[in-house]
């Protein structure tokens, strides 16, 4: 059975149709790539996906479960998260800190119980910390845990965002160019760490991507957008194989 | 390393309590030996009232990143309930007892102000809490200046007119008399009673800040959709931070209250003035430094005093502080300046580190 599944998704900014008939199936984990020239309706359909804004038409569910016009809160407890194309960490909290706020909903203790620091809060705390650990270890970002989120590099910023999404204990992992501002070396750990995340987190992720080397290396299938419009899905390499898709991008 | 920073918060949470107890003792062995004047002890109680209200308004300000500009009316909430508490109870219950309750009646009442101003306005997106917050605080202000309410045998009136509408029997006791407001509050406020609440405030606030809801409180701070899309509820939080923020000052106004004979509603007290002093002492203290705000709030109180005897260079040494401390706190060489001493500092326990190591 398909994870994600999408019909006929449109929404129009004024007369500019910035999503037309989108239509996508993601089976369980599956690495998904969706890629397209700049202004294609990427980012767009990604912000649809999480509830940012409300479909003009179309179904979204997720494992069976209708999810449109859920707000971003609910789709993300139903299981959708994500990282932003302009990385929105939480700046001014430490790095275990920004992930810890991923894991808010699955750690539970009461605003008396911390403000009193009952032993409830010591022991949630501590389990916290400790797969909030787990969590950025898999980044390597473990060493810079009370360091502050904006004190980091960009390519790690854009890691811990991933960490924190994962917190969340998603089913879908949404990623808008992770690679973006990375040099070859570092998309290189990048992809291996996506791989990694997939296989052991047992997470199926769809990913939007420019670096061609990336999307090749690791998405099995892909969806092409331009102008709003699909034109062209299936398996990776046809669809880079496809010479529609090779004008679209060396443009017309 | 995740270690070191625990340590860190903590030992400087206990710099922050510590610090206000020194000043306590402090306080105490001058009193008790004569050495400070009539004036400055009676300037005791409204210090801890500014503290107060500097670290409630900083919850909102600095750690819920909203901007409100009516905090002394939620002080003014705080006091009016309070104290008509207070005097409807006098002589009927424990003085200790009473003012316990007047203090929490005050935080409820503020508190519950706070949340029917948040409902309807931290759930929309921009700083329309700041010119709400405004208005509220000029609203009641005003609306406390003519409400009159008595009490007799058949309970209590209230009026909007005047004492006389209310309809009282002989017997019957004016309780909040308009313009002239509430008199005779029994004095319960002592400058040990202030410490006490300032040590109350600071711990919920402090031990707030460093839980699940504080992180989700500063996480909508600092980025309001990737909170969102994380699962943080934002209307809930917020409404937390706004609402424990205006209980602080509820309680607050309690205090202010029951230090003074005569409770009324004036524009220098209750008015926005107050209000904007109130996030100069935020500001200057430093936006989310809750020690920063206790520091203000004590210095920029007690400097008119100590400078009265150079009278007409007063304000002008006033300004200079206020301009100075702003730019320890601001200005990007000064931030340089300070990360410098704390690098140095650091680095050389790190280089003691390395060395052990080998
Ligand atoms: N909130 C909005 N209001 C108006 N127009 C919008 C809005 N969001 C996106 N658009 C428009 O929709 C189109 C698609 O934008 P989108 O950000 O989805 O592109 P993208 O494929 O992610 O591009 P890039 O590769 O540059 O990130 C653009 O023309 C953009 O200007
Ligand atoms: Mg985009």
């Amino acid at each position: 059975m398909s994870l994600l599944e999408v019909k006929n998704l449109t929404i129009s900014f004024g007369g500019l149709r910035a999503v037309d008939d989108f239509n996508i199936e993601i089976k369980k984990g599956q690495l998904y790539g969706l890629i397209g020239p700049n202004g294609a309706g990427k980012t767009t359909v990604f912000n649809l996906l999480t509830g940012v804004y409300k479909p003009d038409e179309g179904i979204i569910s997720l494992d069976g479960h209708n999810i449109t016009g859920l707000k971003t809160i609910e789709i993300n407890k139903a299981g959708i998260a994500r990282t932003f194309q302009n990385i929105r960490l939480f700046k001014e909290l430490s790095v275990l800190d920004n992930v810890k706020v991923g894991l808010h909903n699955h750690y539970h203790y009461s605003t008396i119980e911390g403000i009193l620091r009952l032993p409830k809060y010591y022991k949630v705390e501590k389990e916290m910390d400790k797969r909030a650990m787990e969590l950025l270890k898999v980044f390597e970002l473990d060493g810079e845990a009370d360091y502050l989120a904006s004190n980091l590099p960009y390519g790690k910023q854009r890691k811990l965002e991933i960490a924190r999404a994962l917190a969340t204990e998603p089913k879908l992992l949404l990623l808008d160019e992770p690679a973006a501002g990375m040099n070859p070396n570092e998309t290189g750990e990048l992809m291996d760490t996506i791989r990694f995340v997939r296989d052991n987190f047992d997470m199926t992720i769809l990913l939007i991507e420019h670096d061609m080397k990336l999307v090749s290396g690791i998405c099995e299938e892909l969806t092409v957008l331009n102008f709003g419009r699909i034109l062209t899905q299936g398996e990776t390499g046809s669809v880079l194989n496809n010479p529609q898709v090779i004008t679209a991008y060396l443009g017309e | 390393m995740k270690k070191m920073k625990i340590a860190k918060t903590t030992k400087n949470n206990l710099i922050t309590y510590s610090m206000v107890l020194i000043a306590y003792i402090l306080v105490q062995i001058l009193l008790i030996t004569g050495h400070i004047s009539s004036l400055m002890s009676g300037l005791l109680v409204p210090l801890c009232i500014y503290v107060m209200l500097a670290v409630s308004l900083n919850l909102t300000v600095g750690i819920l990143g909203e901007l409100s500009l009516g905090h002394a009316g939620f002080m003014c909430v705080g006091a009016f309930s309070g104290a008509f508490f207070s005097k409807c109870m006098d002589g009927l219950m424990p003085d200790g007892i009473r003012f316990f309750i007047a203090l929490l009646i005050g935080a409820a009442a503020a508190g519950i102000f706070g949340i029917l101003i948040g409902i309807p306005v931290l759930r929309l997106k921009g700083d329309y809490l700041a010119i709400v917050t405004l208005a509220f605080g000029e609203i009641i202000k005003n609306l406390v200046n003519v409400l009159y309410i008595g009490k007799d045998k058949n309970g209590f009136h209230f009026s909007m007119k005047d004492s006389i509408s209310l309809h009282l029997d002989g017997e019957g006791q004016v309780i909040i008399n308009g313009a002239q407001g509430i008199t005779g509050t029994p004095h319960d406020a002592s400058f040990t009673v202030g410490i006490l609440l300032i040590f109350i405030s600071l711990i919920i606030i402090l031990n707030l800040i460093n839980s699940r809801d504080g992180r989700a409180i500063m996480s909508i701070r600092d980025n309001r959709i990737a909170a969102e899309s994380t699962g943080i509820n934002i209307t809930k939080y917020k409404l937390m931070a706004f609402s424990i923020s205006a209980s602080i000052a509820g309680v607050a106004g309690v205090l202010y209250a029951h230090n003074l004979s005569t409770l009324t509603a004036l524009p220098k007290n209750f008015g926005y003035n107050m209000s904007i002093m109130i996030l100069v002492f935020v500001v200057l203290g430093g936006i989310g430094n809750i020690r920063g705000s206790i520091i203000s709030a004590v210095i920029l109180t007690l400097l008119p005093e100590l400078l009265r005897g150079l009278s007409d260079y007063r304000m002008l040494i006033y300004a200079i502080v206020l301009i100075v401390m702003m730019l320890l706190n601001w200005s990007p060489k000064a931030v340089e300046w300070k990360e410098g001493l704390k690098e140095k500092y650091f680095s050389r326990l790190h280089f003691r580190k390395e060395k052990e190591g080998r």
